[in-house]
Order: structure tokens, then C-alpha cells, then sequence
């Protein structure tokens, strides 16, 4: 895994993202989700995405699929796909890229499945629409695809409904939806969090071989380091609609740079020591709303001083990683902050 | 608690007369299946096992949601399915509470946290007075973490993790023994689990509880348990204590669970993808229900449904393992990061 991350990185980015913000215009003002978010996905890559609920990772990836809800808009930043932005596309011609370039996947396999269809018709009719293929060929192609994902007697399977399938299996078609038309990006959001472990690791293992094997770029959006550790070559942390960190996935996890991932880090159960307590980070994320002034994570960080509470941090290089934190600037955290830390 | 032979089906099928008209049968899921547990006082027992296993099951039959087809389940001596009167029913009730897997569905959104609170403190008259149920509500509200002031919001207000906090106290509100928590972290982001569960803890060793605890987080049941019953299709398969079944597991099946534990230590071990599924709970295969996913199945697992034998201080139903066909395997897990 390692040195198929480092080989990936050494090609140009397949996926550029580029201090992108996204904002939602609400009654009692403007709500800045995304702030200044910025990375790059390498062809056969995987990049994980991490971050607890409302961090914004979802936003980033619709950003990137052209799917934001309104009244979310992108309001700053470009996004790139082979050099070529994607961004401020009209809708049809972004509706074309999403199809043929970029294949998404959902956390529940039922809101991309059509429960009046059978998988195969589902299949075939995307496949059209992207590839000039018969309808023979699009129904050989489709079968192939069932059996690329792992569907035990697709020929018979094919012309089931989805109700027919369990949840794994269902999140397997949605998959073979997503790569009809061979995309080079496939935005998978929380793809497993749905699914028992067990299936959770062959879906897992599905994803990792289309990205050997095709060379598909994959960011993978969860809040399950597990799923990260096994899948990821590079993770990017998020926190209150920014980047924390960004490095490959070993640094991330066994030499966090960035307090809030250490913490993170911190709060997962092991199997390898049983102890009273779990460590934890008190506090919360804050709201949108109540974004503190300079480096979001202060209220909760140990190792706060002076500057944090003025300054926010940008990603500087940290290790092998880079983190948006002043303990790795030359002029540090500033004279010690004093007050209390948020509370458990 | 004392639980025995405890059964629960569900009847499935379709209307009478599209049954004749079909000449179909009927359909009975065998949710649980004939379950012995006992849990001690004070000590935390884990139910694990792939989704649509009993789990929630057993636990909706031990808080009374459900009555049981078959068995008995009996707290501090009390035959819950015994015929009592009113007071005496809700006295036990008192005693037992539970908490849900999703915070958001299992508060009442328009009442206010103070009134969800009070709501079991009033119902079983446990407050003496309105400044008395002020100030109850008042230290539930501080021992989980949260003001006094917060009881005056409304549950939307709060974020997933509050939300499951604000259950935790309404829960205890009752002052109850026993609680029942069906995934109670399983909706919430690691940093927020690990403050809910060591929450957990401290309020056990406070209030000496006695936890029924349902996940399907492995590494979390390790940490929370005192001990572990392994389910498959309705039925225990392992029971063992917490250590015993992680460092000596003996079934197949639990084998198989802990195969499928991410590697977070990125020692290299590779998750064994697991094949198969867990079979419908309507038709479960012949003799070992586990046999068409066991890689050791043979001819009487087809034929033979495995008793639960004692094994190491806990049980195992699997004739590989009694019939010492198979051996124990000892497993270590890396301990730093
Ligand atoms: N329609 C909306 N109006 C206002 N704010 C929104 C809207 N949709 C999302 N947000 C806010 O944007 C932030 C990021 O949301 P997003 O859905 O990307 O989070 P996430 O990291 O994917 O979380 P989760 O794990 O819960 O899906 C959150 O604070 C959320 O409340
Ligand atoms: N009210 C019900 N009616 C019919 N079937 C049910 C009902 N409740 C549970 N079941 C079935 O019983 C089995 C066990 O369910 P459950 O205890 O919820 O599983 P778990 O909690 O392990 O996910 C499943 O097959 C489920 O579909
Ligand atoms: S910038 Fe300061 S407050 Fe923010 S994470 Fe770093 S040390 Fe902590
Ligand atoms: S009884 Fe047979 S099929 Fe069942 S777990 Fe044991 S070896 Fe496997
Ligand atoms: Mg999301
Ligand atoms: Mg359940």
C-alpha cells in the first residue's frame, strides 16, 4: 500500500481542489461550510477523507460531483478535473461529466437505486447514456459489471429489483452503477457505513482493486478510521469546514501532527490495551455559527497559546505531513493562553 | 438477570386468504431462538453479532417491549412474565431502563429536556415535591455532563452527542439497577463515543449498574465488557469472558468476527473479506445454522445442531470444537499506535 501511494504521487493530480468554500446564504447571514479547503488526487489513488458529523466532508464531495443542494453554493476556489475546471460548468454539461467522469456513491444504497426497476434496466440506461453502445452490448456490459463487483450469478441477477438484494449486494450495484461508463473519479460518501463489518471489509477490498486495476482515483469520504487505515494512501482531516492535516495515511495515524488528530486518534478503542478510561477529547465541534476567532480547535487544545486565539493557522508542512496548527511555525503557539478549556 | 430458553418469532406471513390462494405457508422469522444468559450484579455483558441476529431483540424481550413465545426471563428473582399487580409491575420497571441506538428518534421533540426528564421521576412518583423534582433533574443533568440550565431547551438544540447524554439521564431518572443500551454509541463519531462511554463507566462504578450492552463494535465491547455472548441467526453461539474471547476465541464464527476488526495499527494484517452473508432468518440452514459460511462444516454439522458446552469458563456450541477437531487459537493484538 505504501508504495503504491508514494507512485501515485509522483504523477500530475487527476483531481485539483483549490481553496474551495462553500456557503449557505441563510435568514441571519451567510454560513461559511467550507473554508479555504484545498487538495489533490493522484490517477489510482485513494485519498481518505476524515472528520466527525458536520465537519463538511460531504459538502466537499458534492462540491466536486456538481451536487450541492441549493441554497449551497461554491463561493471561492476552483475545482479541477485533468486540468480542466469543473467548477462553473452549466448543468448539463457538469450532469455529462458526472456520469462519464466522475462516478459517485451514497452512504444508503436505496437513494441511488430506483426501486421500480429491475438493476439491470437501471444499468443498461446509464450505460447507454454515456457509452454508444447497442443494447446487446450495453446488456453484456452491464453483466460484466455485476460480475466485476462480485455478484454471484449475474446473468439470472441482473433482472432482479433491488428489494431482491441484501445490503451489501446493493451497495455492490451501486457501485457497478458508478463505474458504467469507466470514470476516473469515483467520490464514494461514507460507501460503508450502512453495512455490517463483514461486508464492510469485501466492499472495501472491491474498491481497492478497481483503483489497482483501472487506475481510478478514489476519494473515500467516512468518519471510520478503520475503513481509512486499510484503504486510504493519503488522509485528509477535517475540522469545522477546514483541513487539519493532510499526509499519508500511516503518518497520519501513527504520528499525528495536528492536536485535534491526535486526539482523534486517541478516542479510538484498541485491542491491544484495556484501560479505565478511553482518552477523549472534551467539548465539541463547534457550530457554523460559532466559529471562535483564530485556529477553530482552541477551546478544546492543550497545547493552545497567545497566537491560537487571534491567528488562524493555514496547512504548513509538519513531518511528512502538513497541518494547519502554529506548533510547527517557527514562532510557535505565542506566549501561553490563559482560561479554562472547554468543558467535557 | 436470568435468562432461559428464551424465544422470540415473528409471524411474517403474508394475509390468510393470499396464502391458500398461493398455497404458501406460513412464514416465522426465529428472531431469538432459545437463549440462556445469566449477568451478574455490577458487571457489563456484551451480545455481538452481524445485523439481524436477535440482538435488539433480546433486548426489547428483557425491558418487556416485546413477551417472549418461550422462556423465562427472571431480574433479582422476579419472573418478569409472572401475572402481578399494577404497582408491583411498575416497580419492576423502575428498576430496568433502557437506552437506543439513535438520540434523535428516541426524544420527544417537543418537550423540553427538563420535562423529558421528569417524565419517569413523576411517573413513578419518585419525587416528593416541585423543588424536589427541580433538583433531580438538576444532578441528572450534571452527572451526565450538562447544566441545569440546559433542561429549559428543547432536544434539537443539541448536538448527537448531548442529545444521547440527555437519554443516558432520562434513563437513570427512574434510579434503576439495570440498564439495557442497544448501540447507544453506534450513531455518534468516535471522539463523541469515547466521551459517551466513559461516561458509561464512571456512572457504573458510581452507581454500581449492572449494563446490557449491544454493539457491533468489537473493540468497543472489548473495552466496555466484562464479558461476551457471540449471536448467530437467533441463537448464542460463544459466551465467554471479555479476555477469554478475544485472546482464545473457539467458534468459527467469533473467529470470523474478529477477522473483520480494521487494523488501525497498520500492522499489515490484511481484513479477511468474509464470504457469504447471514441467511434469512425464515428457512435457517439445517444443523449448524453457521455451516454454509464455517470453513470447518462437515457431514454432522449438516445434520446436528450443536448444544452450548462449557469450554474455559464460558460455552460453545460447535462440534469442530467438542469434538476437539479444531484448535483453540490464541491470537495478540499490538499495543501501541
Ligand atoms: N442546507 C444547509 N443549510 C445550512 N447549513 C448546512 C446545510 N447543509 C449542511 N450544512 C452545514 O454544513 C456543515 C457541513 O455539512 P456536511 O454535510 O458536509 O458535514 P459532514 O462532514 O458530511 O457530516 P456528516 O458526517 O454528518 O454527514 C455542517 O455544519 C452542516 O450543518
Ligand atoms: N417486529 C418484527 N416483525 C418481524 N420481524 C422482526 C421484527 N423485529 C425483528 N424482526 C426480525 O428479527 C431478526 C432479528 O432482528 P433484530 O433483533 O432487530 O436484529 P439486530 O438487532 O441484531 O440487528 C431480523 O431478521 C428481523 O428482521
Ligand atoms: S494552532 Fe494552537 S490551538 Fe490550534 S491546534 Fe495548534 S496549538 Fe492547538
Ligand atoms: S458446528 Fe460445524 S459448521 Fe458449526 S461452527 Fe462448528 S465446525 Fe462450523
Ligand atoms: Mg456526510
Ligand atoms: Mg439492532
Amino acid at each position: 500500500m505504501a508504495a503504491s501511494g508514494k507512485s501515485a504521487l509522483n504523477k500530475a493530480p487527476l483531481l485539483e481542489v483549490k481553496n474551495l468554500r462553500v456557503e449557505f446564504p441563510t435568514r441571519r447571514g451567510t454560513l461559511l461550510a467550507v473554508d479555504d479547503v484545498s487538495f489533490e488526487i493522484a490517477a489510482g489513488e485513494v485519498l481518505g477523507v476524515v472528520g466527525e458529523s458536520g465537519a463538511g466532508k460531504s459538502l466537499t464531495g458534492n462540491a466536486i460531483i456538481g451536487l450541492l443542494e441549493p441554497p449551497g453554493r461554491v463561493a471561492g476556489g476552483e475545482i479541477r478535473l485533468e486540468g480542466r475546471r469543473i467548477d462553473n460548468l452549466p448543468y448539463e454539461e457538469m450532469r455529462k461529466v458526472r456520469g462519464a467522469q466522475i462516478g459517485a456513491i451514497f452512504q444508503d444504497p436505496l437513494t441511488s437505486l430506483n426501486p421500480l426497476y429491475s438493476v439491470g434496466r437501471q444499468l443498461i440506461e446509464t450505460i447507454q447514456t454515456h457509452l454508444p453502445l447497442s443494447a446487446g452490448q450495453a446488456r453484456q456490459r452491464a453483466i460484466d459489471l455485476l460480475k466485476e463487483v462480485g455478484i454471484p450469478g449475474a446473468e439470472q441477477r441482473i433482472d432482479h429489483y433491488p428489494h431482491q438484494f441484501s445490503g451489501g449486494m446493493r451497495q455492490r450495484v451501486v457501485i457497478a452503477l458508478a463505474l458504467c461508463a469507466g470514470p476516473k473519479l469515483i467520490v464514494a460518501d461514507e460507501p460503508t457505513t450502512a453495512l455490517d463489518v463483514s461486508i464492510q471489509a469485501q466492499v472495501i477490498a472491491l474498491l481497492k482493486r478497481l483503483c489497482r486495476e483501472h487506475g481510478t482515483a478514489v476519494m473515500l469520504v467516512t468518519h471510520d478510521m478503520g475503513v481509512i487505515a486499510e484503504t486510504a494512501d493519503r488522509v485528509a482531516v477535517m475540522y469545522a469546514g477546514r483541513v487539519a492535516e493532510i499526509g499519508p495515511v500511516r503518518d497520519v495515524i501513527k504520528q499525528a501532527r495536528h492536536p485535534y488528530t491526535e486526539g482523534l486518534m486517541g478516542s479510538i478503542p484498541s485491542l491491544g490495551h484495556r484501560s479505565e478510561r478511553l482518552a477523549q477529547i472534551d467539548g465539541a465541534m463547534p457550530r457554523l455559527t460559532e466559529i471562535p476567532r483564530g485556529c477553530a480547535f482552541n477551546p478544546r487544545c492543550g497545547h493552545r497559546g497567545q497566537r491560537c486565539l487571534v491567528e488562524r493557522p493555514d496547512l504548513m508542512p509538519a513531518g511528512s505531513s502538513r497541518a494547519a496548527c502554529w506548533l510547527h511555525d517557527p514562532r510557535g503557539v505565542g506566549a501561553a493562553a490563559v482560561g479554562e478549556l472547554a468543558d467535557a | 438477570m436470568q435468562i432461559e430458553g428464551l424465544k422470540r418469532h415473528f409471524d411474517v406471513s403474508p394475509p390468510w386468504l393470499v396464502r391458500m390462494l398461493e398455497r404458501r405457508d406460513r412464514q416465522i422469522v426465529q428472531a431469538v431462538d432459545g437463549i440462556d444468559i445469566a449477568i451478574a450484579k455490577g458487571e457489563t455483558f456484551s451480545l455481538v453479532g452481524e445485523s439481524g441476529c436477535g440482538k435488539s431483540t433480546v433486548a426489547r424481550l428483557v425491558v418487556g417491549l416485546y413477551t417472549p413465545t418461550a422462556g423465562r426471563i427472571a431480574f433479582d428473582g422476579n419472573d418478569m412474565g409472572k401475572r402481578r399487580g399494577r404497582a408491583q409491575t411498575s416497580a419492576l420497571r423502575r428498576r430496568l431502563q433502557m437506552i437506543f441506538q439513535d438520540p434523535y428518534a428516541s426524544l420527544n421533540p417537543r418537550w423540553r429536556v427538563f420535562d423529558i426528564i421528569a417524565e419517569p421521576i413523576r411517573a413513578f412518583g419518585l419525587a416528593a415535591n416541585k423543588a424536589d423534582l427541580e433538583k433531580q433533574v438538576g444532578n441528572l443533568l450534571r452527572q451526565v455532563r450538562l447544566t441545569p440550565a440546559d433542561g429549559r431547551k428543547y432536544p434539537h438544540e443539541f448536538s448527537g452527542g448531548q442529545r444521547q447524554r440527555i437519554s443516558i439521564a432520562r434513563a437513570l431518572a427512574s434510579r434503576p439497577e439495570f440498564l439495557v443500551c442497544d448501540e447507544p454509541t453506534s450513531a455518534l463519531d468516535v471522539s463523541v463515543q469515547a466521551q459517551i462511554l466513559n461516561l458509561m463507566m464512571d456512572l457504573q462504578r458510581r452507581f454500581g449498574l449492572t449494563y446490557l450492552f449491544i454493539s457491533h463494535n468489537l473493540a468497543v465491547v472489548y473495552h466496555i465488557s466484562t464479558r461476551v455472548g457471540v449471536m448467530y441467526l437467533g441463537r448464542l453461539v460463544e459466551q465467554a469472558a471479555t479476555d477469554t474471547l478475544f485472546k482464545r476465541p473457539k467458534h468459527p464464527y467469533t473467529r470470523m468476527l474478529l477477522d473483520t476488526i480494521p487494523d488501525l495499527d497498520m500492522t499489515g494484517r490484511q481484513r479477511v473479506p468474509v464470504a457469504g452473508e447471514v441467511p434469512s432468518p425464515i428457512n435457517p440452514p439445517s444443523g449448524c445454522s453457521f455451516h454454509p459460511r464455517c470453513p470447518f462444516a462437515n457431514e454432522r454439522c449438516k445434520l446436528e445442531r450443536p448444544q452450548l458446552l462449557p469450554v474455559e469458563g464460558g460455552a460453545v456450541a460447535c462440534h469442530a470444537i467438542e469434538e476437539g477437531r479444531i484448535a483453540v487459537e490464541e491470537r495478540t493484538y499490538a499495543t501501541s499506535r
